[in-house]
């Protein structure tokens, strides 16, 4: 008697479940509009310049955060489940918080390996790749290469290509306009790419120390050298005994600039600066890190006045 | 089919511009890497007429194939970056040919493609517990490799990804959990088949690792199953459910053999138990978050087994809500936060009463826990335990916990917890009081994959 209220009630309880899945299906897909999220705010900066008006952007990490440390809030689900489009950055940048909020969006399209999962560094140019014997005494290294490429602009350009393509492939009526909004991308990077490597030139060579192994791409492309790294190893918090070596380095070195990411604390390199009378920059690595950062163009220009104020200082 | 025809276009796309971009290829192939910059941005600029103008014409070639929609073979999908030197403005934004796609997939992005391989992720966790102290009502060792936990996971096929968890202890092995998520299904379904961690509240469904204490609280031992807590083989379905504009709600509705330590036993098929699940979640601020849920669970008990009752007559049911605050400040997340959690737990169980009566024992118990991120390495906690005995609603426990926690890297972690307890004694029939020092090192080898949040 007993196990037969309970099958009824079991059969109930999933006809309920059922019923809601039936009924409550969402809302349509909106309209003629792309829905794009984003791992972070760089990746819905490009994908908006070549979008246009025909895509919702829209990405989980924002500008000033640690995008190795981003919390898979149930909030994120309620907008990856829509998305037609989810663009990540990829190398294992995400590791720690998107494969559940993938799995969880209960969205098909944007699965790995899904037509809507677009890993933007497989268009893009990957440095230190690690090669032989990959451990953890090295610290959150990532094996796979450095995360951090999109701050080249030539990076920007290889993403923004494939974004086009895979933009015409989504909505191949409007690849025209896509292809339109590619090409004056690109006429708009290479100016102002011009109008960047013409005001690093004057620093070319310069050597500059970092908090995070964040800026090899832009390194190379604006030739700087980065000698040292505050960090002992990546993700492992400064140690004394590594701060006194890197400030020994940094004197023999003449190392006057120190670039520190928005989510770093600024003791450590606070300190290093007065030891050594180095300069220290909060360079931002993503769109939207500062207020007026609000485009792909901005943040280079951001940065390279910021480096640029420090460089002219440090002298 | 629609696909077909894009790619089809491709390729028809590809041949005519190649043919047209003949003239202009030389140039770009021409520049070598001797030539002075001048001379390769006149080539470039020569180059980006030439490309716009193939565009201009492409596109009314485009038109025109659209209308006629002749079916081809499709090609692959082209990628970006053709030239084997590729630098900006050098994007041909024609398909190039073969050899020097194969070159670009060879320089950007083939560790992507070959560093990983069809491996599961495998990770292993090491959860070394020592304690010292006095507690005579539910002593531990005094050194313990607690558990190892061996994770494997990995995507199974488009539709399905898997999780297997481990867990080898001092006595044996366990699977803790091994399930398959079915990530595709329709009506936005989640899908998930094997043996889990039930939906019941949140601690049921943490894995010891990942606690933010070293013990389970009272509550857990005393009313929801011990360390393993519901942990059973059965199908789980969820689903987010409507709700106002920046709420989050999520059903979930799951069903079990029955079998959970000493919690639920099944002594027959039908005997299964089902677990449901309502979780709340909102966003108060971009740093501050609030977390509801509401759990359900019913499962057939011990109690009538050996009895002269129908030990089918014998039900447990649980009910739990749970609520937590977090606080994380996104430009300082990794140095500062702070979590406040309490679960509140009622017990309904069916059993005999010492005259042999059947009666329903209802029991409450509850814990609080809050915590601070001191900074990168250090977080300081606290927690509160108040339980019932699920057998006896009038020996209630109290307890208390200090936790300091420091975290060498990511991937270890030493804990410390002082723990007080005034718990009911069964041997001497009152109450002692249980102080121990209990610590902890964690270890975490390999790739783990994410928790949920």
């Amino acid at each position: 008697m007993r196990h037969s209220i309970l099958r009824t009630r079991f059969t109930t309880f999933f006809a309920a479940l059922c019923w809601l899945g039936a009924t409550c299906a969402g809302p349509a897909s909106a309209g003629s509009k792309l829905n794009i999220m984003t791992a972070t705010t760089d990746l819905a900066a490009l994908a908006q310049e070549i979008g246009g008006d025909k895509v919702d952007v829209e990405s989980v990490a924002r500008g000033y955060q640690d995008p190795h440390f981003v919390e898979a809030k149930p909030s994120f689900l309620l907008k990856l489940r829509h998305a037609d489009l989810l663009i990540v950055v990829g190398l294992e940048l995400e590791i720690g918080w998107l494969p559940p909020l993938i799995s969880q969006s209960t969205n098909p399209k944007i699965q790995v390996g899904a037509p809507g999962y677009f890993d933007a560094s497989r268009f893009a140019k990957i440095l230190e790749i690690p090669t032989g014997v990959v451990t953890r005494a090295e610290g959150d290294v990532h094996p796979l290469g450095n995360p951090h490429y999109w701050l080249d602009p030539e990076n920007g350009l290889r993403i923004a290509k494939g974004i086009q393509d895979k933009l015409s492939e989504m909505r191949p009526n409007d690849s025209a306009y896509f292809a339109q909004r590619y090409e004056s991308f690109v006429q708009r990077l290479k100016q102002a790419d011009q109008k960047w490597l013409a005001a690093m030139k004057p620093y070319a060579g310069r050597k500059v120390v970092t908090y995070h192994r964040s800026w090899p791409n832009f390194a190379q492309h604006f030739d700087l050298d980065v000698v040292g790294y505050v960090e002992p190893r990546p993700g492992i918090p400064p140690s004394p005994q590594h701060t006194v070596q890197l400030i020994g380095l940094m004197k023999r070195d003449g190392v006057k600039v120190v670039l520190v990411e928005p989510y770093f604390d600024l003791k450590t390199p606070n300190a290093i600066g007065r030891d050594t009378g180095a300069k220290v920059v909060v360079l931002m690595p993503s769109v939207g890190g500062e207020k007026e950062i609000t485009d792909y163009f901005k943040l280079f220009d951001y940065d390279i006045a910021k480096l640029q104020q420090a460089f002219d200082a440090a002298k | 089919m629609k696909r077909f025809a894009v790619l089809s276009a491709l390729l028809l796309f590809s041949s005519i511009a190649q043919a047209q971009d003949a003239p202009s290829a030389p140039v770009k192939r021409d520049v070598s890497p001797a030539n002075t910059e001048d001379v390769r941005m006149k080539a470039l600029e020569e180059q980006v007429r030439a490309l716009a103008g193939d565009i201009a014409l492409l596109r009314s070639e485009l038109k025109e194939l659209r209308e006629t929609k002749s079916p081809e073979q499709p090609s692959s999908p082209q990628v970006l970056l053709a030239s084997a030197h590729p630098e900006p403005g050098m994007v041909p934004s024609s398909p190039a040919p073969a050899p020097a796609q194969v070159a670009q997939t060879q320089t950007y992005g083939g560790a992507t493609s070959n560093a990983k391989l069809l491996n599961p992720d495998i990770s292993l966790i090491g959860d070394f517990i020592g304690t010292a102290g006095r507690n005579t009502v539910s002593p531990s060792r005094s050194l313990e490799l607690h558990e190892s936990e061996v994770g494997l996971q990995a995507i199974i096929d488009p539709y399905a990804r898997a999780d297997a968890f481990l867990s080898f202890g001092e006595t044996g092995v366990n699977v803790e959990e091994g399930y398959i998520t079915f990530t595709s299904l329709p009506a936005g379904l989640l899908l998930k088949v094997g043996k889990m961690r039930a939906e019941f509240g949140k601690v049921n469904t943490t894995h010891n690792h990942a606690l933010p204490f070293i013990d389970r609280p009272l509550v857990t031992n005393s009313l929801v199953g011990g360390e393993d807590g519901i942990d059973d083989a059965g199908i789980s379905l969820s689903r987010f459910l409507p709700a106002p504009k920046n709420w989050f709600f999520q059903g979930t509705a799951q069903v079990y053999r029955g079998d959970s330590g000493d919690l639920f036993t099944a002594s027959r098929r039908q005997d299964a138990s089902v677990v449901g699940h309502l979780r709340i979640y909102r966003d108060l601020g971009e740093s501050t978050n609030l977390d509801l849920g509401a759990s359900y669970a019913r499962g057939h008990n011990t109690a009538g087994i050996g009895t002269t009752f129908d030990p089918s007559s014998f039900l447990t049911n649980l009910y739990a809500a749970d609520a937590t605050l977090r606080w994380k400040p996104l430009r300082r997340a990794i140095y500062h936060s702070f979590l406040f959690r309490t679960e509140l737990f009622w017990s309904a169980r069916d059993q005999l009463s010492p005259l042999a009566i059947f009666q329903t024992q209802h029991v409450f118990g509850l814990y609080s826990h809050a915590e601070y991120r001191l900074n990168r390495r250090w977080t300081l906690g606290g927690r509160f335990d108040r339980s019932g005995r699920a057998t006896n609603a009038a020996l209630t426990d109290t307890g208390f916990s200090g936790i300091l926690t420091y975290w060498p890297s990511e991937f270890s972690q030493i804990r410390g917890q002082y723990r007080y307890g005034h718990l009911w004694d069964v041997p001497t029939d009152r109450f002692t009081n249980a102080n121990e020092f209990l610590f902890q090192f964690l270890f975490v080898m390999g790739a783990h994959g994410a928790h949920p949040f």
